[in-house]
C-alpha cells in the first residue's frame, strides 16, 4: 500500500510573525520556514505504518516555490521514500491545493492520504476535507490513533470532551491531530541519504489544474495589545479605578 | 547508544558564516578549475544558514568581488549603497558632530544584512557542489593517532536533561583538512588554542559585545544609505563603547551598541546602556513611532593583528573571526572573514593537491602576509589599544597615528590583559542606576529575547557548563555582585532563592549564542559548549 503525505512549508513555529505595515498579509521575507508541525506528524505516522509492514511506500508532496524542495528533503530524511514538488509561485488557496492533490492521487494511486489537520500559517483546516470530497473517499479528521487492517482504517479522533472511533474502508483521507505521535529527529546520516532519494517536479498546468485564487484577503490585523497591569495600594483606589477608568462598575 | 556513523570528506568546514562559506566556494572554484574531485562539507549549528548571523553591517565588497566578480548579476543582496556618514559625540542631551575618521568613511560600501548575504553565499556554494548541513553543531574535535586533527563529530541528541535517555548518537565527519570558521570565540577553536598552543606568541584576544535591534520606522524618518556612529553618552569616557545606526531598504533601520569587554565596573550592563542610549534625542528622532522587529547580540574580536593566533596546525586551519580577523576602527570583519577564508582555501587546496604527506597548510600565513588584509590590519593596530587611556586621548592618538604616521608608527601598542581579568571588586565601584524601560524605545530583557526567536529543546543538558558549582555565589556574587546577570544580554543568569541562601539559576533556553559569558566570567568558570543542533536564535535579516 502506498501512502501519500502532503506537506506544507510554513513560517517556523518558533518564529514570531508580524503583520506587514500595509495590512496586506503577514511578513514572511527572511523568516525561517519549516514543515508544518501537523504535517510532520502525518509523515511520522506514514513512516511508522511502513516500518510496521503495513505500507510499502511513502510519498511526500509539497506545493509552492523551490524552497519546498527543502521541506520535501526533510520528509525524506525521516523516512519518506520519494517526493513530488508541485511548482507554484503564487500562494495557493485550499481548494486549488485539494485539486492539485486530487490530480496527484490519480497519478500515484495511493490507498491512503495522511495530511495535517491544518497549517499553522492560515489555520484553514480545509484541504483534507475538500480532498476527500473531490475523491469521494471516506475521511477521518483530527486523528489521535490510526490502525489499518484488512483494507479498513480504524481511526480514533479527538472531539469535544471525549474520543470517537470511526471505521472506514480504504482508500481514505486521514488528518492528524497533535497527540497522534511524536515525530522523530532527522539524523545527519539520514539527511545525507535523503539527498539521493528521488524528487520529481511537476507544474499545475501539467496536472491541468487552475490555481488562480478565488478568495481575496481584505485586511490582516495584529491582535490588539494587552494593556499593562497597574498596582493599586488599597481597595478604595481599586474601586475608584474600576469606576472611573475601566468604567465597569 | 549505538555507535557513531562516519563519513569521509576531503575538507570539512565548521561554521556557515561569511568566512566558512567563502572558503567552501573558493575550494570548489579551485577544484572545478583544475578538474579535480574535492568533497567539501560544511556544518552550521543554526537551524538554517544565516539564523545565527548578527552583524552591523556596513559591508566592504572588495573581498567578495575577488571571490565572485559577477556578484551583482548573480543577485547578491547588496541593495543599499552607503550614502552619508555621520559621526557624533553624545552628551546626555546634546550631540556634537565630529569629523568622520578616515577608517569610518564608507563611500563604495553597502549597508546589508550579513545573514542574508550568507544565505546567498550558501546558494552559490551548493551550486558548486558543497554539501551544507545546517542544524548540526560540531561538538567535538577528532584527532588521529599522530595527534593531527582528523575531523569533527556532531553531538548526541535526545539524551534528556541529565543524560538519562538513550537518544541518537552524533556523527563523525572525517577530513584531510578541517577549517574552523566558528566566528568570534569559537567553542572548538578554544580547545585547539590549548592543544596546539596557538596563542603562545600573540597578545591576549580582547572582545566587545554588540547588541543590536532591527526597526521599521515611519517613512519620513528613514533615509536609505545613512550611516551614523556615536561615541560618548551613555558610557563614561573610561569605557570603550559606541553605537551604530544604519538605514537599510524598506524603511528598516538597524541600531546597535558595542561595549568593550575590558570594562572594569561590574555594575555596568551593556544591555541597559543600549536601551537608554535609544532614548537620546539624536537617536529617538529616527526610532520614535517605529516598531522593533528583531533583537540579538554577538561578541566580536577586537584584539587586531597583535592578537592573531598561529593560524595553522596539523590537520586544520582557523579563519574569520574565530582567529580574530577584524578591523576594529572600521568595525568591519566580514570582508576580512571572506578574505581569510579565501586565502586559507587556496593554501588548503595547494596542500591537498601536492604529492607530499604534509598535514599543515603552511602557505596560508604566508599568503595572508602578502595580502591587502595584512596591510590593512597592520596599519590600524594601535587604535583600539590606545583606548585604555580613555576616549579623548585615544581620539587624539588615533588622529596622530592615522594622519601623521599613516599607520606606520614605529611601535605597536600591546594588549596586556584578557577581558576576564579586568573587573574590579563591586564594592570599589559606583553602582549604576538605569532607568526603567518605557516599552516604546527601551525594553526589558525578556521582551527583547522573545524577538530573537531563540529556542532550545528542553530535553538536553544545559550548554552553559560551570567548572565549579560554588564559584557563582562564593566569587562572582560575593566579590563582583554577580556580573553575569548584567552582561548576559538574554537574561540567562539569575540569582534566585532566599537572601541567606542565594543560588545561580541558568535559563539556558534563552541563550542567543553571543559568547559573552565565556569571555567575561572573571574566573573563566563558565564554559559555553554547543547545544543540540538547530538550537539558538532564529534571526531574520540580522
Ligand atoms: C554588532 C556587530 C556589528 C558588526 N558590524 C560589522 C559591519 O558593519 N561590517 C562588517 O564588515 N563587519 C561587522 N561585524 C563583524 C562581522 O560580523 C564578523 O567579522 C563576521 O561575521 C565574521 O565572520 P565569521 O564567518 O568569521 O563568523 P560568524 O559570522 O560569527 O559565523 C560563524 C558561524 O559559525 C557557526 N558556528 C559556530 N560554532 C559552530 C560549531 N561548533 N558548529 C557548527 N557551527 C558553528 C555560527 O552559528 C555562525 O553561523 C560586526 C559584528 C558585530 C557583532
Ligand atoms: S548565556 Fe552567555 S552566550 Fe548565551 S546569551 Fe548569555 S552571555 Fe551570551
Amino acid at each position: 500500500m502506498k501512502i501519500l503525505v502532503p506537506v506544507k512549508r510554513v513560517v517556523d513555529a518558533n518564529v514570531k510573525i508580524r503583520v506587514k505595515s500595509d495590512g496586506s498579509g503577514v511578513e514572511t521575507a527572511n523568516l525561517k520556514l519549516s514543515m508544518n508541525p501537523f504535517d510532520e506528524i502525518a509523515v511520522e505516522e506514514a513512516v511508522r505504518l511502513k516500518e510496521a509492514g503495513i505500507a510499502s511506500e511513502v510519498v511526500a508532496v509539497s506545493i509552492g516555490d523551490t524552497g519546498c524542495q527543502e521541506t520535501l528533503r526533510a520528509a525524506m530524511a525521516v523516512g519518506a521514500d520519494a517526493a513530488i514538488h508541485v511548482e507554484a509561485d503564487t500562494a495557493t488557496q485550499p481548494l486549488a491545493v485539494a485539486k492539485l492533490l486530487q490530480a496527484i492521487v490519480a497519478k500515484e494511486q495511493p490507498q491512503l492520504v495522511i495530511c495535517g489537520k491544518q497549517a499553522i500559517d492560515d489555520d484553514a483546516n480545509q484541504v483534507g476535507q475538500m480532498l476527500a470530497a473531490l475523491l469521494d473517499w471516506p475521511q477521518a479528521t483530527f486523528a489521535s490513533r490510526v490502525q489499518i487492517a484488512g483494507g479498513e482504517a480504524t481511526v480514533t479522533r479527538e472531539i469535544d470532551g471525549g474520543l470517537e472511533t470511526l471505521a472506514m474502508p480504504l482508500p481514505a483521507v486521514i488528518s492528524t491531530d497533535l497527540r497522534l505521535n511524536e515525530p522523530r529527529y532527522a539524523s545527519l546520516p539520514n539527511i545525507m541519504k535523503a539527498k539521493k532519494k528521488p524528487l520529481a517536479t511537476v507544474s499545475p498546468a501539467e496536472l491541468d489544474v487552475d490555481i488562480a485564487p478565488r478568495l481575496k484577503v481584505v485586511s490582516v490585523d495584529e491582535p490588539s495589545v494587552r494593556q499593562a497591569g497597574k498596582l493599586v495600594s488599597d481597595v478604595a483606589e481599586l474601586v475608584g479605578m474600576l469606576r472611573n477608568e475601566a468604567k465597569v462598575i | 547508544m549505538s555507535v557513531r556513523d562516519y563519513m569521509e570528506y576531503d575538507v570539512v568546514i565548521v561554521g556557515g558564516g561569511p568566512s566558512g562559506l567563502a572558503s567552501a566556494i573558493r575550494l570548489k572554484q579551485l577544484a572545478n578549475g583544475a578538474g579535480r574531485e574535492l568533497s567539501v562539507c560544511l556544518l552550521e549549528k543554526s537551524s538554517e544558514i544565516g539564523a545565527h548571523i548578527l552583524s552591523g553591517a556596513v559591508f566592504e565588497p572588495k573581498a567578495l568581488t575577488e571571490l565572485i566578480p559577477d556578484w551583482k548579476e548573480k543577485g547578491a543582496p547588496l541593495n543599499t549603497p552607503a550614502v552619508d556618514d555621520h559621526f557624533l559625540y553624545l552628551t546626555e542631551t546634546e550631540s556634537i558632530k565630529l569629523p568622520t575618521p578616515p577608517q569610518m568613511r564608507n563611500h563604495g560600501n553597502y549597508i546589508i544584512s550579513l545573514g542574508n548575504l550568507c544565505r546567498w553565499l550558501a546558494e552559490q556554494a551548493e551550486a558548486l557542489g558543497v554539501e551544507i548541513y545546517p542544524g548540526f553543531a560540531a561538538a567535538e574535535v577528532l584527532y588521529d593517532e599522530t595527534g593531527a586533527v582528523k575531523g569533527v563529530a556532531t553531538g548526541n541528541v535526545g539524551t534528556g536533561k541529565h543524560g538519562e535517555k538513550e537518544g541518537e548518537p552524533g556523527m563523525e565527519l572525517w577530513a584531510k583538512q578541517t577549517i574552523f570558521a566558528e566566528g568570534c570565540r569559537g567553542s572548538l577553536t578554544k580547545t585547539l588554542f590549548e592543544r596546539f598552543e596557538l596563542r603562545k606568541d600573540s597578545d591576549p584576544q580582547t572582545y566587545g559585545i554588540g547588541i543590536k535591534e532591527l526597526w521599521e520606522v515611519p517613512a519620513e524618518q528613514h533615509s536609505a544609505g545613512r550611516i551614523t556612529h556615536t561615541v560618548g553618552w551613555p558610557v563614561d569616557t573610561a569605557t570603550y563603547g559606541g553605537s551604530f545606526m544604519y538605514h537599510l531598504e524598506n524603511n528598516q533601520v538597524v541600531v546597535g551598541f558595542v561595549v568593550g569587554l575590558d570594562y572594569q565596573n561590574p555594575w555596568l550592563s551593556p544591555f541597559e546602556e543600549f536601551q537608554r542610549f535609544k532614548t537620546h534625542p539624536a537617536i529617538k528622532k529616527t526610532l520614535e513611532g517605529g516598531r522593533r522587529i528583531s533583537y540579538g547580540a554577538r561578541a566580536l574580536s577586537e584584539g587586531g593583528i597583535q592578537s592573531l593566533p598561529k593560524l595553522t596546525f596539523l590537520g586544520g586551519v582557523l579563519i574569520g573571526d574565530t582567529a580574530g580577523f577584524l578591523n576594529v576602527p572600521k568595525i568591519k570583519g566580514s570582508h576580512a572573514a571572506i578574505k581569510s577564508g579565501s586565502l586559507a582555501a587556496e593554501a588548503v587546496f595547494e596542500l591537498l593537491m601536492s604529492d607530499g604527506d604534509g598535514r599543515e597548510a603552511v602557505s596560508y600565513p604566508i599568503r595572508f602576509k602578502q595580502s591587502w588584509l595584512y596591510d590593512e590590519l597592520w596599519r590600524v593596530r594601535n587604535i583600539r589599544p590606545s583606548f585604555r587611556w580613555g576616549l579623548w586621548p585615544a581620539m587624539i592618538y588615533g588622529a596622530l597615528d592615522t594622519f601623521l604616521f599613516r599607520g606606520r608608527a614605529p611601535w605597536t601598542l600591546r594588549h596586556k590583559h584578557a577581558d576576564h581579568e579586568t573587573l574590579e571588586d563591586a564594592s570599589m565601584c559606583a553602582k549604576i542606576v538605569y532607568p526603567k524601560p518605557d516599552g516604546k524605545l527601551s525594553f526589558d530583557r525578556l521582551s527583547s529575547v522573545f524577538l530573537s526567536n531563540t529556542n532550545h529543546s528542553e530535553d538536553q543538558p544545559a550548554h552553559l557548563r560551570l567548572k565549579d558549582k560554588g564559584v557563582p555565589i562564593e566569587v562572582n556574587l560575593a566579590r563582583y555582585g554577580a556580573p553575569e546577570t548584567r552582561y548576559c544580554p538574554a537574561g540567562v543568569y539569575e540569582i534566585v532563592g532566599e537572601v541567606e541562601a542565594p543560588r545561580l539559576q541558568i535559563n539556558a533556553q534563552n541563550c542567543v549564542h553571543c559568547k559573552t559569558c565565556d569571555i567575561k566570567d572573571p574566573t573563566q568558570n563558565i564554559n559555553w559548549v554547543t547545544p543540540e543542533g538547530g538550537g539558538g536564535p532564529n534571526y531574520p535579516n540580522m
